[in-house]
């Protein structure tokens, strides 16, 4: 079990590894750097070399690479080319808002498609299951900014019950964002549940047809006793990875989610880094989502593994 | 105990109909007019090939029908109670209670996330009256009276953690914890070892003389019918067409299909080749007014196709559903000739020479200081050498390294130490990606299962084109005619080149296997358990193209089974294995006749003949053994002829008769 983790750590740190060489080669292949981009106009001659020699852009890019590198491990992800700024304190308070809000998006998303999912696989082709697949078909097809605008047009417009748009800055205590965050909070919540529920659904509706369920009925366990003793704790270990993955997804979801409602994340922040050419920055956030990206899906693995006997057992006894 | 057996029927099935909505809105029918009676301490056998509908029968017995099914007409009663007009809350009190399933495959019926013990209690808790605190006692004493060794560790393990064996004993045992009437078995030892089959079945019989349970045996094997049960049902096409008791069913069959299927089963004391039941049963629905089976009788007339027979009485008191009974003495049960002897060259085309094989794959660490992995190889010290023409059986149960060396030969597995010699190539590279296309041409390999091996998306005409393109080049009319040439070969017809492996059947998709495999006229086949998936009549149709096909290119076949009798059919020479290393090798008659060594010994003797009067002997204990033992015999142990320390550390010497037949053993031949 101990060699597991440590093996997948490794990987992982490979992983990240390979990312920020893609990255910083993507970033060096762009026409520009920060210099071009900060003096603007004026980025020519003698000032575009000074500016340069201030920033070491003239080193050789390996050498620059592992500067960069060896910071990022330590924590500092460097200083933006706009202002100036530590990339570190910049980017603090937006990965904070930004897990804020998918973490609200998660404690309401995950509970609800397990449940949906459960339901519509236990009353399969009723009624019940028609109504909930088909939602979640449509939710899963329909693009976020869409659904975004139009609960912006019913909630904000029509009804007026919360404002459409984030207004409050980026470093505001957690509680100022209430209730703000629902609108941009529903849509990451709508499209997350539906991918959920649809695993959830196939997955127990797998396991209610499996042979162990079958046995349990001819064993004359009642019903609800074989949902939950025998077939959900099997049917619910292939949907740990699929919420790794909706979770990696909402942290990139969340870039149109946080440019439509002007919320003040980590996703906004990189766009905003782009259109600016702030270099360091588009970095730095790049590296970020990659590593929780490999984070979440390196917890979900663990998960599995201590929640499948087979697995658990396999590499407790004979690893 | 229960009065032996009384007068009323425990199950009675009344006309029982059970069918399926298909396609076009018409009922198909999947049981039709089942009438049958279990007396309480009873043992009735349900027996018939894939979709003859016996699973179907055993579970509509406890009130309980796949998704899709319903019942069309009659019913089936319980200690008279109708299954199907219970409540729920009824049947969930009689299932695993008065009425206990063993299922088919224990592996799959257990739950995995449920410890063995948990499962075993939740059964006491749903079905007896015994307070929770003397549960785990109770669980305990269930596992030991399915003789499981160390019963309170295998209580707290979880099913994948337990041998095939295991979890077919832990899953009786939770049968019985409900202290059941009447047992309903599903295949309950297809896919276990011969050795492992037999003792479960030995312990079933044991229990049901203690205890006067009723047992409903469903099988496709007469060889686990025979031991247990005391009347047989026969079941054709979701119908009985003949009931009897053992014996008369068994030894002189009145119905026409249940002869066919007793003269398609290899026999272990018959070197002949099985007879072959031609065509396949009519699918749900398509059984027409007629009797089902006339497609596939020599003697139906007329009468056969316009009126469905009825089940009558005949004078030896079975019941059987044929229009001429009476004749059907004049189909024989087993083949009638020899066929004709075969010669075969002395000259060697393969020929294996200290072969080693192991899975351990070497560390990290290991590879840099290019060290050898501390254990000992899966196979080891496997010399043999095959000659033209010849097909060697290899035998032995599951993990004896059987598929291992011909997956080494065929080059998919790379050998850890000795070599392999093909006549006219010299010794193969290791892998196959390291062959020359011609050395690749020469050996060819069949799997076990054609569904896995088949491509679903190409057509039966691409399958066949493959290796016809990459060895030979053709394209074109000579491609189209030599694949028709090939499909004729294995007889099936040139219409079948457009069909996709999905629309055939089991016996035909292994055929386009095998025509696959002599597409590349190969000098070599190595056939890796190709009937084990399918029915016995399928089976001996296969084992008769097998050998048409090595009688008229002279092929040499490594054929792998675990099913000694099919082997001995088939096999000039035999091989034993066990954990990898050879125990016994000789000409077929010789390996199946004495001396063996004590492991042949103990798989004879395990091996169950359609016949009630054969009794198995179980001289070796039922144990899975992970991994060879370092030194010594490898059979060390497990051995009941075991005769001291060197068999422990001394490698047993070759015993020869100088015929070529030899014992690996430390015990004198002449003793043996």
């Amino acid at each position: 079990m101990l060699r597991m983790l440590i093996r997948r750590l490794a990987l992982g740190a490979i992983t990240v590894f390979l990312v920020s060489l893609i990255i910083f080669a993507g970033v060096e292949i762009l026409p520009g750097d920060a210099c071009t981009a900060f003096l603007e106009r004026e980025a020519q001659g003698q000032l575009l070399e000074n500016c340069r020699q201030e920033l070491g852009l003239n080193r050789p890019a390996t050498e620059r690479y592992l500067e960069w590198a060896a910071g990022a491990v330590t924590g500092d992800l460097g200083v933006s080319a706009n202002g100036q700024k530590q990339i570190t304190e910049l980017v603090g308070y937006r990965l904070r808002n930004t897990l804020l809000l998918a973490s609200c998006a998660m404690l309401a998303g995950i509970p609800l498609a397990l449940f949906l999912g459960v339901v519509a696989a236990l009353w399969r082709d009723r009624m019940v299951d028609l109504t909930i697949s088909t939602i979640a078909i449509g939710a899963m097809t329909i693009p976020e900014f869409v659904s975004a605008t139009l609960l912006i047009l019913i909630f904000s417009v029509w009804l007026g019950w919360i404002p459409g748009i984030v207004l409050t800055s980026a470093n505001a205590p957690i509680s100022e964002f209430f209730p703000e965050i629902f609108l941009p909070m529903m849509v990451l919540t709508f499209v997350m549940t539906a991918h959920i529920l649809r695993t959830v659904r196939s997955s127990v509706i797998e396991a209610m047809a499996s042979d162990y369920a079958q046995m349990a009925t001819l064993k004359g366990v009642p019903y609800w006793r074989i949902v939950f003793r025998h077939v959900l704790p099997n049917a619910l270990l292939p949907a740990i990875n699929v919420v790794a993955l909706t979770i990696a997804w909402l942290l990139g979801g969340v870039v149109v989610i946080e440019t439509v409602f002007n919320y003040p994340g980590l996703g906004r922040m990189m766009i905003d880094s782009i259109s600016d050419r702030d270099l360091p920055v588009t970095q730095a956030i790049a590296l970020i989502i990659a590593s929780v990206y490999v984070g979440v899906n390196l917890a979900a693995d663990l998960l599995t593994m201590i929640a499948n006997p087979r697995l658990r057992t396999l590499h407790m006894r004979k690893g | 105990m229960k009065d032996m057996v009384t007068k009323e029927p425990l199950i009675q099935v009344r006309d029982l109909s059970v069918g399926f909505t298909g396609r076009a809105g018409h009922t198909l029918p999947v049981l039709r007019n089942i009438d049958l009676a279990v007396r309480r301490g009873e043992s009735l056998g349900l027996v018939g090939e894939s979709g003859s509908g016996k699973s179907t029968l055993a579970l509509a017995m406890m009130g309980y029908l796949k998704r899709g099914l319903r019942v069309i007409g009659g019913g089936t009663h319980f200690a008279g109670l109708d299954m199907f007009t219970l409540s729920r809350k009824e049947l969930e009190g009689i299932r695993g209670g008065r009425l206990a399933l063993i299922p088919q495959n224990s592996g799959q019926s257990l739950t995995p996330t449920l410890k063995i013990g948990a499962q075993l209690s939740e059964a006491l808790r749903l079905h007896s009256k015994l307070p929770e605190a003397e549960h785990s006692a109770r669980v305990v004493q269930l596992l030991e009276q399915v003789r499981l060794p160390d019963p309170s560790a295998i209580a707290g393990r979880y099913p994948h953690e337990l041998s095939g064996g295991q979890q077919q004993r832990a899953a009786i045992a939770m049968a019985l914890a409900g202290e059941p009437e009447a047992l309903l078995l599903d295949e309950p030892t297809t896919g276990l070892d011969v050795t492992t089959q037999a003792h479960i079945l030995e312990l079933l019989r044991d229990l049901a003389a203690e205890t006067g349970m009723a047992m409903v045996y469903v099988s496709h094997d007469l060889g686990a019918i025979a031991r247990v049960c005391d009347r047989v049902v026969v079941m054709y096409a979701g119908e009985a067409v003949l009931e009897g008791p053992v014996r008369e069913v068994l030894r002189n069959p009145a119905h026409p299909y249940a002869r066919g299927l007793l003269a398609s089963i290899p026999k272990l004391t018959d070197a002949r080749l099985p007879m072959a039941l031609e065509g396949r049963p009519p699918p749900p629905g398509k059984a027409g007014d007629g009797c089902a089976f006339v497609d596939r009788c020599a003697i139906a007339t007329d009468v056969c196709r316009t009126s469905r027979p009825a089940l009558a009485t005949v004078p030896s008191g079975a019941r059987v559903r044929c229009h001429h009974a009476d004749r059907a003495d004049s189909l024989p049960t087993r083949s009638p000739a020899d066929a004709d002897p075969r010669v075969i060259a002395e000259d060697a085309i393969l020929s294996l020479g200290d072969l080693s094989i192991s899975y351990a794959r070497p560390g990290f660490l290991d590879q840099i200081l290019g060290r050898k992995p501390a254990t000992t190889p899966t196979v080891d010290g496997i010399t043999i050498e095959l000659e033209k023409g010849e097909t060697l059986g290899l035998v032995g149960e599951s993990g004896s390294g059987k598929s291992t060396i011909l997956k080494a030969v065929a080059g998919l597995l790379p050998p850890a130490g000795g070599r392999i010699e093909l006549a006219g190539d010299g010794v193969l590279p290791p892998l196959v990606d390291t062959r020359r296309p011609d050395q690749l041409r020469r050996v060819q390999l069949i799997f076990q299962n054609p569904d896995e091996s088949l491509n679903p998306r190409q057509t039966i005409a691409e399958i066949l084109a493959q290796p016809l393109k990459l060895y030979f080049g053709l394209s074109g009319e000579a491609l189209r005619q030599r694949i028709e040439d090939l499909l004729e070969s294995v007889r099936l017809g040139a219409h079948y080149m457009d069909r996709l492996p999905s629309q055939l059947s089991g016996g035909e998709k292994q055929r386009v296997a095998v025509a696959r495999a002599f597409a590349a006229e190969p000098d070599l086949v190595l056939c890796d358990e190709v009937t084990s998936a399918l029915d016995v009549s399928v089976q001996a149709a296969v084992l008769d193209l097998l050998d048409q096909l090595r009688r008229s290119r002279n092929t040499a076949y490594v054929f792998v089974s675990h099913d000694l009798a099919v082997v001995r059919a088939l096999s000039d020479r035999v091989a034993v294995l066990y954990q990898g290393r050879l125990c016994e090798i000789g000409p077929a008659a010789a390996v199946y006749a004495a001396p063996s060594h004590p492991y042949t010994e103990v798989l004879l003797g395990a091996v169950l003949e359609p016949d009630p009067d054969t009794v198995p002997t179980l001289s070796a204990a039922d144990i899975v053994e992970l991994s060879p033992p370092a030194r010594g015999c490898p059979f060390q142990r497990r051995c009941p002829r075991k005769i001291g320390p060197q068999c422990d550390t001394e490698t047993p010497p070759w015993q020869d008769d100088g015929h070529g037949h030899a014992i690996r053993c430390h015990i004198p031949r002449e003793a043996l």
